[in-house]
């Protein structure tokens, strides 16, 4: 058995985690502060995820702020990226408009901000 | 153009939305915000990373998405904005003299006014980096304008000073960009920001972070071409020997915020030299009548969800001085005792009533530790404590039933458990 320390991500606390391994498969999570950190750690040490933020420049040059509407695989982020910035827009945009269908892993890249 | 209003807000960021919207719905509908720049929202704008809003609307916002609640909700009341307004001066009896291209220079009188000019970040210029002064040395903050509100990249090849948020924030969104972040140094032996974004924006790219660290030489005669790094001893100073070596184009600093007090102190309000935002009780009024100070201008908050909450105090209040008109204080003080570095608010007046959250951060990393609020021998409150660290600032609520048993000066002490 072998165990895996994490930092919880999913709240400012960052409650500091100890994952139990079997196999290559958690079996036991310690040092979360509520239940959301035990699916994190569950998640992290089989296929970690992430949501990714970034901009796209609109056509008239202004930058909209954007977001994956779920998390996304982390091994892909900067394929994503890669996409990301070859998308381009029109204005107006109101925060979760699609840009992107199914940019990763059925997630969608949607408006995160009034440009 | 109206030249006298129940409530003028000064800054239309974070802090003076939530602000005037708790005044408006506590009834104050004469409200008006002054914002220096082109659109409301403040920092949050070029905030574009999630996670903000956990505490307060349980969902991870970004941080236009964060602002862009709190302006509809400006724009759903009847609140008057001016934006690319800057503010030039305020006094004590609440005149403030601002500027703008519609109305060139002109003065609104305010019953309350309300501080919300947030902070800033503190510049290169106040530490003493040896070396020359090329171009590619930026503050976080202006490289996280360039980045996500004009869309270019200040450089490819970035070495990062200091481990605030914003540093933290902008090693991932460079990385994300394209470029090679080399290392994240520290001078004092923890991390300033939170430990989440040491895990998603450093360890989850490899990147660096150098506690005990820092940068001793920049490069480079036109642009940055490198930085030497050094460890420092208990004094912070550059241990000779341990020098490092980056090739790099770009030296971002995130070396703590400063909260953004010219008005305040053109208005001779009292300042502390600890937080180095105003005196406030805990309606966050200043130690002027009527005058109120909300969020990082008062002092610098970790989470935005804090801002807003304060804020809201200082709206609620506001409109009451509105409403009802001044209170008489009948204050003590409150006081940060040994390994507490500021306390907020800095005066108490029982005559306020409701219950009082303290805010404070401690002055070094304690593990095992005991935070007392004491008021002479009697003990108010008592919180043992696993582990406390600077970085992050600490609440205690103190109860109504508990703030009646005061009769003179408040302490927040720490002590470690032995
Ligand atoms: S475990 Fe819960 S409390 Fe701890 S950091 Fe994660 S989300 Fe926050």
């Amino acid at each position: 058995m072998s165990v895996i320390s994490l930092t919880c991500i999913e709240c400012p606390i960052g409650c500091a985690l100890e994952v139990e391994m079997e196999n290559g498969n958690p079996v036991s999570v310690k040092g979360n502060g509520c239940p959301r950190g035990k699916l994190y750690a569950e998640n992290e040490v089989v296929c970690p995820k992430r949501v990714v933020t970034s901009t796209v420049r609109a056509k008239n040059g202004v930058m909209v702020p954007v977001k994956t509407d779920r998390p996304v695989k982390k091994s892909e982020i900067f394929e994503i990226m890669k996409k990301i910035n070859q998308t381009t827009c029109e204005l107006p945009v109101k925060i979760g408009d699609v840009l992107v269908e199914n940019i990763s892993d059925e997630a969608n890249l949607v408006v995160a901000g009034n440009a | 153009m109206k030249n006298y209003y129940d409530i003028v807000v000064i800054g239309g960021g974070p802090a003076g939305l939530a602000a005037a919207i708790a005044a408006y719905d506590n009834g104050a509908k004469d409200i008006l915000i002054l914002e220096r720049e082109e659109r409301l929202g403040g920092i949050l704008n070029q905030c574009i990373h999630n996670g903000f809003g956990l505490t307060r609307f349980k969902e991870s916002l970004s941080g236009p998405e964060y602002a862009a609640r709190f302006v509809d909700g400006v724009l759903a009341r009847n609140i008057e904005v001016f934006t690319q307004t800057t503010v030039l001066s305020l006094t004590k009896d609440k005149k403030i003299t601002a500027i703008n291209t519609e109305y060139g220079v002109f003065t609104v009188e305010a019953k309350a006014v309300i501080l919300a000019m947030g902070c800033r970040e503190r510049s290169r210029g106040a530490l003493n980096v040896a070396g020359s002064r090329p171009a590619g040395v930026y503050s976080a903050g202006t490289a996280q304008k360039y980045v996500n509100i004009k869309g270019y990249m200040p450089g490819k090849s970035v070495v990062i000073l200091g481990s605030g948020d914003i540093g933290l924030i902008m090693a991932r969104r460079m990385t994300l960009e394209g470029a090679k972040v080399h290392a994240v140094c520290e001078i004092m032996p923890y991390s300033s920001g939170l430990k989440r974004n040491i895990a998603q924006c450093l360890d989850d790219f490899n990147i660096p972070l150098y506690l005990n660290h820092t940068i001793t030489r920049i490069e480079g005669d036109k642009r940055v071409t490198g930085v030497v790094i050094s460890e420092v001893d208990k004094d912070k100073k550059p241990i000779s020997g341990t020098e490092m070596h980056f090739d790099c184009d770009t030296v971002l600093f995130s070396v703590g915020l400063i909260p953004e007090n010219e008005l305040t102190k053109g208005a001779e309000i009292e300042l502390s030299p600890r937080t180095r935002g105003a005196v406030v009780y805990q309606n966050r009024e200043t130690l002027v009548s009527g005058v109120f100070a909300c969020g990082n201008v008062l002092q610098v908050h970790d989470l935005v969800d804090f801002v807003s909450e304060e804020s809201e105090l200082a709206g609620v209040y506001a409109a009451k001085y509105v409403l009802e008109g001044a209170i008489e204080h009948d204050g003590v003080e409150v006081v940060n005792g040994s390994n507490i570095g500021y306390v907020v608010p800095q005066r108490l007046d029982k005559n306020i009533g409701g219950n009082v959250k303290l805010f404070f951060r401690v002055t070094n990393t304690f593990r095992d530790c005991t935070i007392t609020v004491k008021c002479g021998d009697t003990v108010l409150l008592q919180r043992k404590k696993k582990i406390v660290v600077p970085g992050e600032m600490e609440t205690l609520l103190l109860t109504e039933a508990k703030i009646a048993q005061t009769n003179g000066k408040i302490e927040v002490v720490l002590e470690e458990n032995v």
